[in-house]
């Protein structure tokens, strides 16, 4: 189980920035479609808000891929670094 | 009932009452945004419709997170009791505002300004209200009830709608007693009770959480002198507490948050925009079944502390995935009035008015009809004036467009029970998902640490599903269900990694 979660882990790696690619290549089409205002602040807000999250899953991915989520910690003392 | 059991039922009772307020206060602004809309962001002005998208999209989806950081590290640092009274009297007073606010065509440009303003306010007070209460109800809970008292603070946000709703449906019908002329008031300065009406609800919460005592963990750790010294750095800034904050977002909260929101909110939007379903019937459907799926909160937070949390959560997303075309589709097939009209229908009135636009002269027919199970819809044609030879006909309107249309008692109950159905899906997933939570975290950076996760959870991920799939209904026109796929999209990736990364064990200690 652990072989399967660390190798996932490369699926959310590719994941994230793939997600950010086509968040960025439909707001430039739609932008470019409808350039008013209301539509360039609805994209810049998606884009805002998403890409950071595609960022943090892309870090997800990694700790996977490192075997950090093998063991979940049980305690408080197993959260310290 | 012995002391003990008195004194959780005044937690939750107290925690309860100001979060569902906290949700009430927030989602009116929300079900009345074109009232507010007319009332301060004329679209004549450019600026004023600017204010109006932030105000829509920076409430709920950035400044939420946001609350969430804010009031969960003063949570961890000054304690839970004084923090969740704090964004109770923020949401309050904001909402209380509203109402008061003088309208643009009074005050000009200020209007919209302050409105803003105070929206944000509720944004901010509602992203660090949730983890405050939650946190508080579960560190008073006994071990092997934490699911089952945490589920009730659950119901609050599902309540809160319903308490928006009903306000909202009851001051629109009774301020006079001609309907239309109701309404017509409503628009006007009716709006502003429901904001008004907020104070008296937040006074009283206020009062009984006052009475209330800091929670008995959080004291502890601070008689002890552990209270965390930078809970937003021991939260983020360490990688052990970090990947846990990811894992709640992907494995649980991000597919939980887009459950919720096509159950509750983009059905809604669903069967008034796209199957053109009447105002109210569309809301009192949700209403309705809104009051039968209620206690599946509680059912499933409970039957989360014997089998845990984990796989009940995944199951509510699974049945998402799985079910959200069919039943949806069900909702497109039996709002067709192409299929309504294969039988007689009646028509009950004609009205037709001549129009001119853009030098264009139009007939527009509103025929209402009803059929013999009880439905009704209005028929909308716009007939063209065109040249015809040395005379001008008007030329047949070949798309009508069907509004306003009323199911017949069987198919409204049947859509209650399918709508109903959707939001039991949503208390299977969100039902158990407090208790998830406070488990994954440790006492002194717990507010924090769950607060982050379920706000970006919920307020992006589920917070939008409303716009991107109603979006994504209008870059791919041909299929009316494309929207679901975020939804789908979305709780499949998540119900992925929730299955392969989170663990089913309840932790029975969540004193640490």
């Amino acid at each position: 189980m652990n072989k399967i979660k660390r190798l996932a882990g490369i699926l959310w790696i590719v994941i994230g920035p793939l997600a950010a690619f086509y968040l960025i290549k439909t707001a430039v089409q739609e932008i470019a479609a409808k350039p008013t205002v209301d539509t360039k602040i609805q994209w810049f807000v998606f884009a805002g808000v998403f890409i950071p999250i595609a960022i943090g899953m892309m870090i997800f991915g990694y700790y996977a891929l490192k075997g950090e989520y093998d063991h979940l910690p049980e305690s408080s003392e197993e959260l310290t670094d | 009932m012995n002391q003990n059991n008195k004194g959780i039922w005044k937690v939750i009772g107290a925690s309860s009452l100001g979060t569902l307020i906290e949700w009430y206060d927030f989602y009116i602004f929300g079900s009345l945004a074109t009232v507010i809309a007319g009332q301060f962001f004329p679209k004549t002005n450019p600026t004023a419709a600017l204010l109006s998208t932030l105000a829509t999209f920076a409430a709920g989806f950035i400044v939420r997170p946001f609350g969430a950081l804010v009031f969960g590290r003063l949570g961890d640092l000054i304690g839970r009791k004084h923090t969740f009274l704090l964004t109770l009297m923020i949401m309050g007073g904001a909402t209380f505002g509203i109402g008061l606010v003088p309208s643009y065509e009074s005050i000009g440009f200020a209007a919209p300004v302050i409105v803003l303003i105070l929206r944000l306010l509720q944004g901010l007070a509602l992203g660090g209200e949730y983890g405050g209460a939650a946190t508080y109800v579960a560190e008073h809970a006994p071990v092997n009830k934490r699911g089952f008292y945490t589920s009730w603070i659950q119901t609050t946000a599902t309540l809160g709608l319903f308490v928006s709703l009903g306000v909202i449906l009851l001051t629109r019908h009774n301020l006079d007693p001609d309907l239309t002329k109701s309404i017509a008031k409503f628009n006007d300065w009716g709006w502003r009770i429901p904001f008004l009406v907020s104070i008296l609800l937040v006074v009283v919460s206020i009062y009984i959480r006052l009475k209330m005592n800091e929670s008995p963990l959080f004291e502890k750790l601070k008689k002890e002198g552990n209270v965390s010294v930078n809970p937003l750095k021991e939260s983020f800034g360490h990688k052990a507490n970090l990947k846990m904050v990811l894992l709640a977002l992907f494995g649980a909260t991000m597919g939980q948050g887009v459950i919720w929101y096509t159950g509750q909110f983009y059905v809604q939007s669903f069967l008034e925009n796209q199957c053109r379903l009447d105002f109210d019937q569309s809301r009192m459907i949700v209403l309705w079944a809104i009051v039968f799926a209620t206690p599946f909160f509680v059912v499933f937070g409970s039957l989360s502390d014997k089998i845990g949390r984990k796989w009940i959560m995944m199951a509510g997303m699974l049945a998402g995935i799985l079910f959200y075309r069919p039943l949806f589709s069900v909702f497109v097939k039996d709002t067709d009035v192409k299929e309504w009209v294969k039988q007689d229908v009646l028509l009950i009135q004609t009205d037709t008015t001549l129009l001119n636009n853009n030098n264009l002269q139009l007939k527009q027919i509103n025929s209402s009809y009803k059929n013999y199970y009880g439905a009704t819809f209005t028929k909308i044609e716009t007939d063209t004036l065109t040249p015809n030879g040395s005379q001008s006909v008007y030329k047949k309107d070949t798309t009508p467009v069907f509004i306003n249309k009323k199911l017949g008692l069987e198919k409204y109950i049947k859509f209650i029970f399918l709508v109903w159905l959707m939001i039991v899906f949503v208390t299977m997933v969100y039902g158990p998902i407090a208790a998830f939570l406070v488990e994954l975290f440790p006492t002194k950076i717990r507010y924090t640490s769950m607060s982050l996760p379920y706000h970006i959870g919920n307020g992006v991920f589920g917070g939008l599903t409303p716009f991107i799939a109603t979006l994504l209904t209008t870059i791919y026109t041909g299929d009316p269900l494309t929207g679901l796929w975020y939804p789908i999209i979305i709780a499949a990736l998540c119900m992925i990694i929730g299955s392969l990364y989170i663990s089913n064990k309840i932790d029975p200690n969540v004193n640490d």
